[in-house]
């Protein structure tokens, strides 16, 4: 019946394919522009380590620190690219540079020195290791264990502020002290250390690179992108913001570290920046869902704006469900009063993944999530 | 009511057509309806490297979260004890990995190292001067019933050990010449003393998927399976193995491992935990410690070192990963590779079509049609393949038939192509012949195959 009807109305049906290629081509723009973003603070980032590593004092540190935390709050969104078969996860058929870009949770030990061992990790090996280099240092990411992070934003992260190692209830981050990096310093190997630190931002650099070239106007990835029926292009879209949300967000990065009341287990969990990491996920999600020019609220509300309004509901209490927890996240997930909030947004956001795959079928897009 | 009579109107149209088109033009392959399900409800259709990461649909909420916690303790490197982070210390004394997925690298197979002193790759080599067919090999006095290659700080590795490959060039009946590497194993290094050990089994670590739907299964579906004594005549014989289980107190059905020596998930994560990563838990409580160690006085992280709560979660992980559903599994080629996989013999032990039973914690696996391609039964192997070492039932020659889902995705989760308990072979053709004992007359069939056919075999496993 409501084929029929829909298909008599030919100009209901034209105005919503009109609004799916809208949406799919603002989609690709807004990727672009988030990845270029992402691009730039990373350029300052790697200028502001070439500053510490020069000149290590404790304001080229904290200066470095600070656009660390600048430049996850452009990349943060972007995660909600991911899970779609894009150029993050997969580029023809090799994987895509996620995992050398944002890999967590990491073995700090695998990198440097950690409580306890003075020697560990590949900084202070230099018999296993005796050059670091861009090759190596890619080469071992991932190595004999998922935790065998040797790169990305979370190892920067870790050499910029090194373990945290006080309790959560002190609401305090890691505090590495900047003469870990002046030669004769404290710790050993400075000069390996700095040598890292900036092979890390190169790196970082070169994989967001990547990604510009696919999503460029007429980048390989996008011309497929755009290539695509509506409903294929829809399809991916959906599929990436439902998954970052049900089973990313919610699962991997919020239950976890509740459920293991382990503040390992966080996020940006050097930094205490966990609780950014989260809400910047969510606004990638909510942009996406509703925020550029023509979005897939809009899709839906021209089909059903009943089941809009359900979305768009859900969408709401997940927002305010993430924005009730406390900051830093460690100290959320350890306090007896602020973890019930947090399973409160877990459980939020896992409602939004299943409310987006009925939208989704409102509009005969297929949203599948795979946890 | 409507559409359904306009789908069967369909569906007797598609019949005809291909009736018509089989008369013409012997294209009579087809898939059978869902033969792309290889889990059943517990498949889900991802190609990518972590393709045997997602956990099966359907699980409630609870499970379904506590899910990545499971996740998060399987991927976690385990430090020494003590530590800062009291939730994963207790590593060692002897170990082969920090972390499960050192072995299990997204969940996948393990494989042999790549140079003699390379660690933690997925392989390592059980000792045992005898067996117990209640109670499982006898451990060697020095070395325990696993060599360790990695040790925590102040304690001796056990040894290193080097593997020499022998290269064997054998024909197809066609002609066309085959490689086969025979792998020996040199302990040496030793730390501990003389090893007494006279027996050596090399096993490599096997993909995590549809763990919980194999432990579905009835003892009884299995039972079905076995003809010790061979009395249809079919050379295949097929045998139970009964294993020491240690929460039931009892001997039960063995089906993990390659010689089916684990009765349950369970028990094999904690036997792994305790083996692999000297981690302790209430199944196994006693560290593996060496003679020259005084184990007494180094600290430990925790009695148990994993909590039953975690055990319950890493356990709930390993159960729920989900089987990767088929590719290509309507292509002509891989359905007539599928014909002579089945004509040839090799479905006789590994089974195509399995259902379920009740999985007593977790509804999802229930009364599921899988496709796992495997009895989980023991057979002789042969020679070529013997470690030698009994294990419960099983003698020297006899493994299990491995499950053969997800055979086709290691290249791409795991980067390479390894197959069989040492990882010996190196590709799926040499797995296939590397079979003998009661495979003999499937593996003399596929040799006798031609080079088409042969290719269309390949094809087939690797859309499994």
């Amino acid at each position: 019946m409501l084929f029929a009807a829909s298909c008599n109305d030919d100009s209901n049906t034209e105005v919503l394919e009109q609004a799916k290629t809208d949406a799919t081509t603002a989609y690709a723009t807004f990727v672009y522009d988030s990845y270029q973003s992402a691009y730039d603070d990373a350029t300052a980032l790697k200028t502001a380590i070439e500053v510490l590593t020069t000149n290590p004092t404790d304001a080229t540190l904290q200066a470095a620190k600070n656009t660390w935390l600048a430049a996850r709050e452009s990349y943060g969104p972007t995660e909600a690219f991911r899970f779609a078969d894009g150029p993050i996860d997969i580029i023809g058929t090799e994987e895509g540079p996620e995992g050398l870009l944002n890999s967590w949770p990491l073995d700090e030990a695998y990198i440097d020195y950690v409580d306890g061992s003075t020697s560990a990790g590949i900084i202070n090996d230099l018999i296993t290791y005796p050059t670091i280099d861009k090759a190596l240092l890619e080469s071992l990411n991932g190595q004999g264990g998922e935790e065998n992070v040797s790169i990305g934003y979370h190892a920067i992260e870790f050499l910029l502020w090194g373990q945290d190692l006080t309790s959560p209830s002190t609401k305090q981050a890691g505090q590495r002290p900047y003469t870990d990096f002046v030669d004769g310093g404290t710790a050993s190997n400075q000069n390996r250390r700095n040598a890292y630190l900036e092979i890390c931002s190169d790196l970082l650099l070169e994989h967001l690179q990547i990604l510009l070239e696919e999503w460029k106007p007429g980048g390989a990835y996008r011309n497929e992108f755009l290539g695509y029926s509506s409903e294929i292009a829809l399809s991916k879209m959906m599929t990436a913001i439902a998954t970052l949300s049900k089973t990313e967000l919610a699962g991997e990065r919020m239950f976890v570290a509740y459920d293991n009341q382990d503040q390992e287990d966080e996020h940006s969990c050097f930094s205490d920046n966990t609780d950014r990491d989260i809400r910047l996920n969510f606004a990638g999600i909510k942009t996406i869902y509703s925020g550029l020019s023509t979005s897939i609220h809009d899709i839906i509300v021209l089909q059903n704006p009943t089941i809009a309004a359900e979305v768009e509901a859900a969408m709401t209490a997940a927002e305010t469900a993430v924005e009730a927890t406390a900051t830093p996240f460690d100290f959320a997930i350890t306090d007896a009063t602020e973890r019930p909030k947090v399973l409160a947004a877990v459980n939020a956001l896992r409602d939004l993944g299943d409310k987006l795959v009925e939208g989704g079928s409102e509009i005969e897009i297929t949203v599948t999530i795979i946890d | 009511m409507k559409n359904q009579k306009l789908l069967y109107s369909f569906l007797i149209g598609l019949t005809i057509l291909f009736l018509a088109q089989c008369t013409e033009d012997e294209f009579s392959f087809f898939a059978e309806e869902g033969e792309e399900l290889s889990g059943g409800n517990g498949t889900i259709f991802n190609f990518s490297a972590n393709a045997f990461s997602f956990q099966v649909p359907n699980l409630s909420n609870e499970d379904g979260l506590h899910f990545f916690t499971g996740n998060s303790l399987f991927n976690q490197s385990w430090v020494s004890a003590p530590a800062s982070t009291t939730a994963r210390d207790g590593l060692g004394p002897l170990f082969n990995a920090r972390s499960c997925s050192g072995c299990h690298f997204k969940d996948g197979r393990g494989r042999p190292p790549e140079y003699t002193g390379e660690r933690v790759h997925g392989l390592l080599l059980r000792l045992s001067t005898g067996n117990d067919i209640y109670m499982g090999p006898v451990a060697d006095v020095n070395y325990g019933g696993q060599l360790q290659d990695l040790s925590i700080l102040g304690v001796n590795t056990e040894a290193d050990y080097e593997i020499i490959y022998q290269e064997i060039t054998k024909n197809y009946a066609d002609g066309t010449p085959y490689n086969l590497r025979k792998p020996t194993y040199n302990i040496f290094n030793l730390t501990e003393g003389n090893l007494t050990a006279t027996h050596v089994s090399p096993r490599v670590a096997n993909q995590m998927i549809g763990l919980g739907l194999l432990e579905a299964i009835d003892e009884n579906t299995m039972l079905s399976f076995v003809d010790e004594n061979d009395t249809d005549g079919d050379g295949i014989s097929g045998k139970a193995n009964y294993v020491w289980n240690v929460e039931a107190q009892t001997s039960t059905i063995g089906k993990f491992g390659w010689k089916a020596n684990q009765p349950t998930v369970k028990q094999q994560v904690a036997a792994a935990f305790s083996g692999d990563v000297g981690i302790t838990t209430s199944i196994f409580p006693n560290h593996n410690c060496p003679p020259s160690a005084n184990c007494d006085s180094l600290p430990n992280g925790g009695l148990p070192e994993l909590s039953d709560k975690n055990l319950d979660k890493i356990t709930l992980y390993s159960s729920t990963l989900a089987v990767p559903g088929r590719r290509n599994w309507e292509n002509q080629n891989v359905l007539e590779g599928k014909a002579l996989f089945g004509d040839i013999g090799c479905t006789d032990c590994h089974i195509a079509k399995i259902t379920t039973g009740n999985h007593p914690t977790i509804p999802a696996l229930s009364n599921q049609t899988i496709r796992p391609y495997t009895d989980l039964l023991l057979h002789d192997m042969g020679e070529g393949l013997a470690d030698n070492s009994n294990d419960y039932l099983a003698d020297g020659q006899e493994w299990r038939t491995p499950p053969l889902w997800g055979i086709g995705l290691f290249s791409i989760v795991n980067g390479h192509t390894y197959y069989l308990h040492d990882g010996r072979a190196r590709n799926l053709e040499e797995a296939i012949l590397w079979h003998d004992g009661e495979a003999k007359k499937s593996k003399d069939n596929f040799i006798n195959l031609n080079k088409i056919e042969r290719e269309k075999v390949i094809s087939f496993l690797n859309s499994l």
